[in-house]
């Protein structure tokens, strides 16, 4: 039997740095390349030695399929093509092409003039890395070789997160990437059709949250908000510059609307124009709301939102600052969070998961006093809150893709080892399904049974159909089918036992048996033989039994009686080897009652 | 395989495919030409063509009960009452029957109303993304166009008396089957049917058939299709295009070597070619301004024309014209324009590319941006009395001038020689557009611009596509009718097999034999086939199983064994089961060799055997058992007794004799 082998390099029980490699009927795929948020060191990259110690990769890997443009997905693409070398094809979505360069460059600039890292990727090499990309589009079937094919579902998520269909031969099977099941204030519900797949490999960040509803939530949040600035307050919003920063945004924008607020709303970065730029031409990618209504008013043009210069760092009173990055791991939400901490009137609200190892993921966690680099501590003093606003699957959204699309199998990735572990039970329990969670480096070798297609002659599967209608309904009955199984240089095809011989060129041999049994029955010959017929029917239901040309026949099975008018009869029965059992039990049979 | 053809026009096209039980319609034209037969509609009453006389039969003993209903400009008869178009063919073909309705661009769906209202349909349209929008936007300004010049009175009794009338209306194709326009609430459940699809995706119809979409370079969206099963490929060609506009470029590889190619939609004026006649619009363009005059160019609100507010927006830059307005005026012009700008993954590389920078794909937005180009609902929409001024060029609908805001231009420019009329869509004669106008002192400039394949390019795809079968519309093996000397202007047949050819009405029966078709063997039962070498490179197994049919899917299943709890346990043996004889049943070949078998018959203890030749056959009779084998070439048969213990021996050392699968 078959089987598919897949190597977490990263996500394996982890958030961050996902990359998951595939192989199966011979050819190998690799499933994101993302980096990790959380180290400065060799760590943040997958190991890629894994695949070859040493030298490029281009030659055991046959694509590369990135799901969305989220670092921890895309991150060590530029590194994995330029740096560990690799030339074939890379797919990811149009939105994904476009945007993924801009947080590329933008992390680069991070990591090497801020933190003055050397080692890493250069501009040049974003550039040439997103050179191989192809480009897909949804529900599009891609043949990446003549045996390869992969095609993309909307995943939710961001603008332009995919989930991969991925097959080889008769194996197949989903990547997920990251995804969302309920739709939000820009984006739709991913959406799978039921393509069973061999093994559906899912993310599993909120594998044990069951999240309330999304309006409460969105209360919740513009009720934190507004508490903080009637007070006087400074709110942050780590976010990252595309994804949930434009769904909060849409819903600041409509509340400040609503209730006619003043105080300012900044959007901290010069890409937010950019950003909404690309929502505004990828518009198709976002809901059905947004799509219908984008000619009159471009849901991304904000009246209330504006720009956020450093200088307002220090502004007295109320504001509300969206800044990048999300986790507080660097860049001007960091410099802003140093500087609003140590105010009990502040507040910072998280909307998204952070990676262990950040401030974001510190400050989570109740830390009260944050250690920086450089010795600098900070006294964290404003509120902290958390809404879960980053657009992942919970418990039940992951249940329901699994049953949405049906798979034989199913591989937890990118979550914690313990909610899998949990959720792992509920889908074996549920859906009586293998389970899988490997950890990074670690194989997983899943067997999968498959059907054989073979070709069939029309006239075979016409005969049998014919046959079989012209039967009184029954659903019970079962279309039985005897063929013959032809393997030539040509192919290989079913074809009807008759046709055989013709279509290969050879002849059959026909054994058949006679045998006769003596009756003594006064009368005509047809009167022994309808005597014979009810019988018969009666012993051999599930068969045909007829009278034809002053005979009984089933299947090759003759029974005819010959004799004259006076009363010894001889009743022949006769039938070909095929129906051996068949024959010999019909003789058994008139032998026991004739005598 | 047969094909319907419910439609007269090759460019819009209405087929009818029924292939391995399933019914797919190709495309859904809306024959359009009919509107010619009738006066314009102007929005505001015309003391012009009020004033033109009626027409009335010269033999008169007869009331036709006409009055009013013909009118006559300039040697021509006109209807004066609502246009009518002629929807696709019915009666052929029950329309509820069908099971999807592939749609290959926005031109090629006006119809579909006509087919989902009040017909029982009940299948599903599938069509590109940029092919719902932008056919919405079509079918839209058709039925505003329509409703805003509203008639009190409809002309019905012209069409009882088409024997009487003078050409061209008397040549009018069956006007009795023509319709008027649908509602708004007719275009919206149409398109409610429409399941969007993207290309390459391969679309399943009942497990029968997969169907899907590739680019077809016409216009955004534009698509070809595949329709295949397991061994046969139909390719469905309609409006495509090799030039390089504004769409993705036509896909050509997954065409090739299809079983039958249905052709259609090819260029409507294979005379001009697209490149010189938009030179000569921007030239002539220039002209016009040059001399104070104005612009109007009648079109359809996408497609050529993003291409010409392009070429001519940087032509008139170029020659000083940078400050005149260019009007473009439908009532879905500004959902035509913002649309084009969010559709870029169906644009050419070129265009795609100006997405990621973030900039929007067509420079229509910047000159939008910019004022230069003026988009309005309507002539009396706001802003537009204020924004107008002249000289100007002004795009507007409808091309065939009977109905939208050109009808009121051709009257408001049609007198002045200055301004100048350029008809670039090729969908209507423009003589034949301008005739209820004349007599017209405005310039009529003709420069047809259409993208569709040309006959020296169709020739050539069809050879690079190497089809088995070639299917096209009738008059593709004609001359076209406005060249009748241009012998070169028609299909040439592919090799030895001859042209089919379709054309309104015709049911045809295409020539394609399946052969075979694909099952599956389940892993269990696939595992227990052991197949036996008859000869180098011919194997054969017998193979028996349960077949198991679902949407049209063949699954051959291990024959299970059922609990027979019912059977009675009699005394004597129970009669043998089919599925245990079937599964049993192998097949013997080749021949018997007599001498073996006496050899053998002898070995087992079975005594007296004796061979007797025969003229016709070689006979063993055992004479102890009153028994007889009789052994031909190809069969052997066993007369015996009714001992059945003899017969099972006799039947076990005859196998040991035979091989068999």
């Amino acid at each position: 039997m078959p089987d598919i082998k897949v190597t977490p390099l990263g996500a394996g029980q982890d958030v961050g740095r996902s990359c998951i490699l595939v192989s199966m009927g011979g050819k190998n795929i690799m499933l994101d390349c993302g980096m990790h948020m959380g180290f400065n060191d060799e760590r943040r990259f997958p190991d890629f030695s894994y695949i070859i110690p040493e030298g490029p990769a281009t030659n055991y890997i046959d694509c590369v399929i990135i799901s969305h443009f989220h670092l921890d997905h895309c991150g060590a693409l530029p590194y994995f093509t330029e740096m560990v070398g690799y030339t074939g094809p890379i797919y990811m979505t149009h939105p994904t092409k476009a945007i993924a360069p801009i947080l590329l460059e933008d992390m680069r600039k991070v990591a090497v003039e801020r933190k003055g890292e050397s080692n890493f990727f250069t501009s040049q090499m974003i550039k040439d890395c997103m050179k191989k990309v192809i480009a897909v589009t949804l529900h599009q079937s891609v043949m990446v070789d003549s045996e390869l094919e992969i095609k993309a579902y909307y995943a939710g998520h961001v603008l332009g997160a995919a989930m991969f269909w991925i097959r080889v031969g008769s194996q197949s099977i989903v990547y997920t990437g990251d995804y969302n099941m309920t739709p939000d204030r820009h984006l739709g519900a991913a959406w799978i059709d039921k393509c069973r797949p061999d093994l559906l490999i899912s993310e599993s960040t909120y594998a044990t949250t069951i999240r309330d509803s999304k309006r409460c939530r969105e209360r919740d949040f513009l009720k934190k908000v507004h508490e903080c600035i009637d007070r006087g307050g400074k709110v942050l919003i780590p976010v990252f510059a595309l994804g949930r920063a434009q769904e909060l945004c849409i819903l600041l924008e409509t509340y400040w609307e609503r209730m006619n607020l003043k105080v300012p709303v900044y959007f901290a970065l010069g890409l937010t124009e950019k950003a909404n730029n690309y929502y505004k031409m990828f518009i198709t990618w976002t809901n059905q709301k947004i799509k219908k209504t984008f000619v009159q008013r471009n849901m991304f043009d904000f009246k209330h939102i504006k720009p956020f210069d450093k200088a307002y760092i220090d502004n007295p009173g109320a504001m509300v600052v969206f800044a990048t990055p999300g986790m507080l791991h660097a860049g001007l939400s960091l410099q802003i969070f140093k500087k609003w901490a140590p105010n009990e009137a502040n507040m910072v609200i998280m909307p998204g998961f952070c990676v262990q190892g950040t401030v974001g993921h510190k400050v989570l966690n109740g830390s009260r006093r944050i250690e920086f680099e450089n010795r600098q501590i900070v006294e964290v003093k404003m509120a902290v809150e958390y809404m879960s606003f980053s657009a992942h699957a919970d418990a039940k959204g992951i249940m329901q893709l699994i049953q949405y699309c049906e798979p034989k199998n199913v591989m937890l990735v990118h979550g914690e080892f313990a909610k899998m572990e949990f959720l792992k039970e509920k889908i074996k329990q549920e859906f009586g399904t293998n389970c899988y969670n490997p950890a990074n480096g670690e194989t997983c070798v899943i067997t999968t049974i498959a059907k054989v297609p073979v070709d069939a002659s029309l006239a075979l599967l016409k005969s049998e159909a014919k046959r079989y209608s012209a039967l009184p309904p029954d659903p019970k009955r079962r279309r039985l089918l005897h063929s013959v199984l032809m393997l030539r240089e040509d192919g290989v095809c079913l074809v009807d036992a008759d046709e055989v011989t013709k279509a290969a060129g050879i002849t059959k041999h026909i054994v058949r048996f006679t045998s006769t049994v003596q009756v003594r029955d006064p009368g005509p010959a047809h009167s022994t033989t309808l005597k014979l017929l009810q019988p018969l029917k009666e012993r051999l239901s599930g068969w045909t039994v007829q009278l034809t040309d002053g005979s009984i026949s089933v299947e090759s099975v003759l029974v005819k009686v010959e004799g004259d008018e006076d009363d010894q009869k001889s009743v022949y029965v006769s039938w070909t080897n095929q129906d051996e059992d068949l024959g010999s039990y019909i003789l058994g049979f008139l032998q026991t009652m004739l005598n | 395989m047969k094909l319907y053809c419910l439609s007269s026009e090759p460019t819009k096209p209405c087929l009818v495919l029924s292939f391995k039980g399933i019914t797919l319609m190709l495309d859904c034209g809306l024959n359009m030409q009919s509107v010619l037969h009738f006066m314009p509609m102007p929005m505001v009453p015309s003391a012009k063509f009020n004033s033109l006389p009626s027409w009335l039969p010269r033999d008169n003993h007869q009331d036709w009960q006409i009055e009013g209903e013909l009118k006559e400009c300039c040697g021509r008869v006109f209807v004066d009452s609502t246009p009518e178009f002629s929807p696709p063919l019915e009666k052929i073909i029950d329309f509820s029957e069908i099971d999807a309705i592939l749609i290959s661009n926005y031109t090629c769906m006006l119809a579909l109303p006509f087919i989902t209202e009040d017909t029982g349909f009940k299948g599903i349209i599938y069509a590109t993304e940029p092919t719902l929008q932008i056919g919405r936007f079509f079918m839209e300004e058709l039925v505003e166009f329509i409703e805003q010049t509203p008639r009190a009175t409809l002309a019905k009794h012209w069409k009882e008396m088409l024997h009487v009338l003078p050409p061209p209306l008397a040549d009018a194709l069956k006007p009795k089957s023509w319709k008027h326009i649908y509602s708004l609430s007719a275009v919206n459940t149409a398109l409610s049917y429409i399941q969007t699809v993207g290309y390459d995706q391969k679309l399943d119809i009942y497990g029968a058939l997969t169907v899907t979409p590739i680019s077809s370079g016409y216009c955004l969206g534009s698509s070809n299709w595949l329709i295949s099963c397991d061994h046969e490929k139909v390719a469905f060609v309609s409006g495509s295009s090799t030039l390089t506009t504004h769409p993705r470029p036509m896909e050509q590889a997954t065409l090739k070597h299809a079983n039958m190619l249905i052709l259609t939609g090819l260029t409507q004026t294979p005379t001009a070619n697209p490149d010189t006649m938009l030179g000569e619009l921007c030239m002539t363009v220039a002209i016009t301004l040059r001399s104070g005059g104005c612009v109007l160019i009648p079109c359809y609100p996408s497609g050529v024309v993003y291409d010409l507010f392009e070429c001519l927006s940087t032509h008139l830059d170029k020659s000083g014209f940078s400050q005149v307005p260019l009007f473009f005026i439908s009532p879905v012009a500004e959902t035509s324009l913002a649309y084009s700008n969010i559709l870029a993954e169906w644009l050419s590389t070129n265009k795609q590319n100006k997405v990621y920078l973030p900039e929007e794909p067509f420079p229509h937005a910047f000159l939008v941006k910019n004022a230069r180009l003026k988009h309005f609902t309507s002539t009396y929409a706001e802003g537009f009395s204020s924004d107008y001024r002249q000289p100007c060029v002004v795009f507007c609908g409808h091309p065939s001038l009977r109905f939208g805001d050109a009808v009121h231009f051709v009257q408001l420019w049609g007198n002045n020689p200055q301004h100048t009329i350029i008809f670039t869509e090729p969908d209507f004669p423009y003589l034949d557009a301008l005739a209820p106008f004349q007599p017209l002192a405005m310039k009529a400039v003709h420069c047809p611009i259409d993208t569709s394949l040309n006959f020296t390019q169709a020739n050539k795809l069809i050879r690079d596509l190497k089809p088995e079968h070639l299917v096209i519309p009738e008059c593709y093996t004609q001359p076209p009718i406005t060249a009748p000397h241009r012998t070169d202007l028609v299909i040439e047949p592919v090799g030895e097999k001859p042209l089919i050819t379709f054309k309104r009405g015709e049911v045809i029966k295409l020539p394609l034999k399946r052969k075979k078709g694909r099952v599956f063997i389940e892993p269990e039962l696939a595992g227990n086939i052991i197949p036996n070498e008859i000869r180098p490179g011919l194997s054969l197994a017998s193979v028996t199983g349960e077949l198991e049919v679902k949407d049209n899917v063949y699954t051959i299943k291990n024959i299970e064994d059922r609990p027979s709890g019912k059977r009675k346990a009699s005394s004597s043996s129970p009669a043998p089961i089919k599925e245990e004889v079937l599964k049993e049943r192998k097949h013997e070949y080749g021949n018997l060799d007599p001498q073996e078998l006496l050899q053998k018959l002898n070995q087992e203890g079975i005594q007296g055997a004796k061979l007797q030749h025969s003229p016709t056959a070689t006979s063993i009779h055992l004479q102890d058992e009153d028994t007889l084998i009789q052994i031909g070439d190809n069969s052997t048969h066993i007369f015996c007794n009714g001992d059945q213990k003899i017969r099972r021996r006799l039947r076990t050392i005859i196998m040991q004799c035979l091989k068999r699968f």
